[in-house]
Formats: structure tokens, C-alpha cells, sequence
């Protein structure tokens, strides 16, 4: 498995072999609140870089949820679309979003390591 | 401008407060257990609110400031108790809503609670309807506090003993460390509670006392979901200058013995609207499945004709589901009419339900 990596919108995602595996991060939770809704894209589908690939609702707002990467959906996590309360509770484990086959590996080296998210998140909270 | 704090914002931040501007106010959006948890402690327990941005008018006066209130709300003001309060409109000639308030009769005139965003414009209508013969204040010196929830009558009793006995929309004047403070038995959360009065130097240490004896702090967001809920109104949302209050469906509201002369600003369009119908007219939505749908969703009938526009939109935590209120077509507000909401292009099928989505529990008459 690769190391995690960071977009800029606050999504994380993590390589195996070919298949790379998207959520928000836990930083992303705490900006939302509770959330309460959550739509993902279709199994079978085409995302492209930075594209919208999703929605969360908390009570008191709707955010897109963008794609760091480029592929095909290859799976969704029902779970989360039928209890949305569980991003809250796991965002950065058991409540991952989607998992996308990659067209190009190499669009992960743009995206940020922990390291620098962590430093970009709390930049862009504060 | 410089944005304005309430007397209780130290306590707010101590208490990790997320801040928001509400109507130019520095205000707590949610603490750190979030708005659903928020929202849940009230209906089992008691929320504190921090609705010191709100307007307190007083007027004073005689006979004289009835007669005159009762040329400007659709109230039966001169048959009200003292200590009695009404729900009620400030509204222009066609009927269309300045805010929407709470008014109760005291010994020396009215207390008129106002909607932040609005006071200063409705101290202006007001004082010059009145043509500034009576004397007017809009307090800067009070907090205003609201507890909420089952446990509030019990919690509240024991920081200022009496308000048990306190009806559902009435208030009196209580002694509290040498002060005056005025309570109603009332709110906005669609449970049994109180708003309270109290000067702005006594309010962080009044509002201590009540956490200390198990209610919390409460921010907008859980307001905001409790509301709707209770499927009550927001000014700004369900009301405003382009809706009366007959097609806000707050017909209730309007005392019938003022129906049959008028005689207020506005009486003759919500006379006439009464008597031929209102083209549009506010109603309870819940969209099937989870989705929400927010303000300014267009509604569209089964042949996905337009039909009308929702107001307010969330989660309501106690429902366990999506809820909203909005304007319809006459012809599509009945109970159980199918419809569709327009949601990032799509369109979902939803259902016009009855309000409120949750069953009230206030306190009627006490003994």
C-alpha cells in the first residue's frame, strides 16, 4: 500500500495496486459538523481530476466532495450513504467513499503528504 | 461595522463556542458536541439559548397605546389579560411582513419582542405609526435567555422561584439578586420552556447558575433544526415582505373579533384573502429517502409543472430525517399531494405532510 496523500479539498486517498481509495478527512469532518447526508458517484462511472465526484450534508450545508485523482469508480461505501453519521464517527477509515481504478499514477505526486496537510489545514482553518 | 457581542459572549467562547454573524452579532452557531447532540439534549432535557441579539421594545402607555397597537396588529389587544402574550405581525398595507414578534400586555404598556435583523427598521415603523407619543425603548441594557426542554420548568424554578406557575404564553416580573427580571413561559424550539429577561450584568452569572443545575448551552444550528420541527417560521425564510400571513398559513393568528371590522394595516388585503383564498400557501415537506432539500428548491407537481419554492430545509435529528417547509400552488398543499424537488439538477419525489413534524408538549394551564 502506498503512503496516504492529501488534496487541497480536504480528501485523502490511498493507493493498492491500481485501485485508490477516497475519503474526507477528519480535519474536513469537523469543518462540516454532523453530517447527514451523503451522495456518491455511480459504481461504473468516469471521475476526472478535481471534479466533483460527490455531496455531504451537514444540518446546515450542502459540500461538494471533489475526486483527487482521475479513474473509474470501481466501488462505493453504501454504508455511509445509509448512515451518514458514520463519516463523523471513522472519516479517515471505515468510512471511506469510493475506490477508483487510476488512469495515472502520477497524478498523486501533486497531492500533499500528512505532514503537509496537517500544516495546510490548520493554515486554512485559522 | 463593528460586529456586536451579546453579555454572554465570554461564556460562549469559554464554552468552545463556533461563532457565526447573525444580524451584525458575534453568535454561537454550535459547541463542541455539534447540533445534533445539541438538538437532542433539548428535547430530553434543557437547551440554554443566547437570544440577546433579539429586540426588546417596551411602549408605554395608557387606553390610549391599545387603541393605537390595534390600528397596526390584528390583535383583540384591548380584551388581552395583562401578563398575556399573542404572536403576531407588523405589516405594511398589502399585508406583506415586516417580522413577525411576540407581544404581552404589561402594566404600563407592551413588551414587543423583535427578530435581530429587524428591530431597528421596526422601531422606526413603529415610532413614527405612533407619531412618537408614547415612550419607547429598545433595551440595550437586557439579555435575553431562553431555556428549553422538559427539565427547564424544574431547573428554572429553582433559580427563580414561581415560574412554574406560569401558563404557556403568559410572563411576569420576578425578583432575581435584587433585580427585576421578566419571564414568559414560551419559545421556539416547539418544547415546554421560558425566555428570560434579565439585565445584561446579571446574565452570565444567571445563565451559570443554570447549567450548573444540568441545562447547556444551545447554539443556532439546534435552533434553527428545533424550529423546524416544531414547524414554526422564520423571518427571512417562511416570512417576508411578499407573504401574508394568510399564505404563511398563520391565519391563527389574527383574532377573529378583528376580522369582521379590520381597522389595521393591512386588514383589508388579509380580509379579502381570507374570503377568495391565497394563490400560494405555506405547507410541511418531507422529501422520501435522506435527501434535503434547502431553501429555494424549486417544487414541481408529478407532471413536473412548477408549483412553488421551499423556505427552510434540513435534517431534523428527532424526526430521524430530512424535513422542510415551502410555498405551493393552493390547488397542491393538501396533506399526503405527492411532489418533486429539484436537487443539483434532479428531481425527487417528496410529500406534502402535516406541521409540526414533531408532536409539541407545552404547558397549557398549570393545576
Amino acid at each position: 500500500m502506498s503512503e496516504v496523500k492529501f488534496s487541497k479539498e480536504h480528501e485523502w486517498i490511498i493507493l493498492e495496486g491500481d485501485v485508490a481509495t477516497i475519503g474526507i478527512t477528519q480535519h474536513a469532518t469537523e469543518m462540516l459538523g454532523d453530517i447527514v447526508f451523503a451522495e456518491l458517484p455511480e459504481k461504473g462511472s468516469n471521475v476526472e481530476k478535481d471534479g466533483t465526484a460527490g455531496v455531504v450534508e451537514s444540518t446546515k450545508a450542502a459540500s461538494d466532495v471533489y475526486t483527487p485523482v482521475s479513474g473509474e469508480v470501481v466501488d462505493i461505501n453504501q454504508a455511509i450513504v445509509d448512515d451518514p453519521a458514520k463519516i463523523n464517527e471513522d472519516p479517515e477509515g471505515t468510512a471511506w467513499f469510493f475506490k477508483l481504478k487510476m488512469k495515472d499514477i502520477s497524478e498523486l505526486d501533486s497531492l500533499m503528504n500528512k505532514e503537509e496537510y496537517d500544516k495546510f489545514a490548520k493554515e486554512s482553518s485559522s | 461595522m463593528e460586529i456586536k457581542k451579546t453579555s454572554l459572549n465570554k461564556l460562549h467562547q469559554d464554552s468552545q463556542a463556533k461563532f457565526v454573524e447573525f444580524a451584525g452579532y458575534e453568535m454561537p452557531i454550535q459547541y463542541s458536541k455539534g447540533v445534533i447532540e445539541e438538538h437532542k439534549f433539548t428535547r430530553s432535557h434543557a437547551g440554554i439559548f443566547d437570544v440577546s441579539h433579539m429586540g426588546q421594545l417596551f411602549i408605554y402607555g395608557n387606553e390610549n397605546l391599545t387603541s393605537d397597537l390595534e390600528k397596526i396588529f390584528p390583535l383583540d389587544l384591548k380584551n388581552l389579560q395583562q401578563n398575556c402574550s399573542k404572536y403576531s405581525f407588523l405589516m405594511n398595507e398589502e399585508a406583506g411582513i415586516y417580522d413577525d414578534l411576540i407581544i404581552t400586555k404589561l402594566e404600563d404598556g407592551y413588551l414587543i419582542i423583535l427578530n435581530a435583523a429587524c428591530k431597528e427598521k421596526d422601531f422606526e415603523i413603529l415610532s413614527n405609526i405612533l407619531s412618537k407619543k408614547y415612550k419607547m425603548e429598545l433595551s440595550n441594557d437586557r439579555a435575553l435567555v431562553a431555556i428549553q426542554g422538559p427539565k427547564a420548568v424544574e431547573i428554572l424554578n429553582e433559580t427563580i422561584n414561581g415560574v412554574k406557575n406560569l401558563s404557556f404564553m403568559t410572563g411576569d416580573w420576578f425578583d432575581y439578586s435584587g433585580q427585576k427580571l421578566f419571564v414568559t413561559r414560551s419559545g421556539y424550539t416547539g418544547e415546554d420552556g421560558f425566555e428570560v429577561s434579565i439585565l445584561n450584568d446579571l446574565a452570565e452569572e444567571f445563565t451559570k447558575s443554570l447549567i450548573k443545575k444540568g441545562a447547556e448551552l444551545i447554539g443556532l444550528g439546534a435552533r434553527d433544526t428545533l424550529r423546524l420541527e416544531a414547524g414554526l417560521c422564520l423571518y427571512g425564510h417562511e416570512l417576508d415582505l411578499n407573504k401574508t400571513p394568510v399564505e404563511a398559513n398563520l391565519k391563527w393568528a389574527i383574532s377573529k373579533e378583528r376580522l369582521s371590522n379590520g381597522g389595521f394595516v393591512g386588514s383589508d388585503k388579509i380580509i379579502n384573502q381570507i374570503k377568495e383564498g391565497a394563490k400560494q400557501i405555506r405547507v410541511g415537506i418531507k422529501p422520501e429517502g435522506r435527501l434535503i432539500a434547502r431553501e429555494k428548491t424549486k417544487i414541481f407537481n408529478e407532471t413536473e409543472l412548477p408549483i412553488g419554492e421551499i423556505t427552510s430545509g434540513t435534517f431534523g435529528p428527532s424526526i430521524n430525517g430530512p424535513i422542510a417547509m415551502g410555498y405551493v400552488d393552493k390547488e397542491f398543499s393538501k396533506i399526503d399531494t405527492k411532489i418533486l424537488l429539484e436537487v443539483r439538477g434532479k428531481k425527487h419525489p417528496a410529500n406534502i405532510c402535516k406541521l409540526p413534524f414533531y408532536k409539541k408538549s407545552y404547558v397549557k394551564g398549570v393545576n
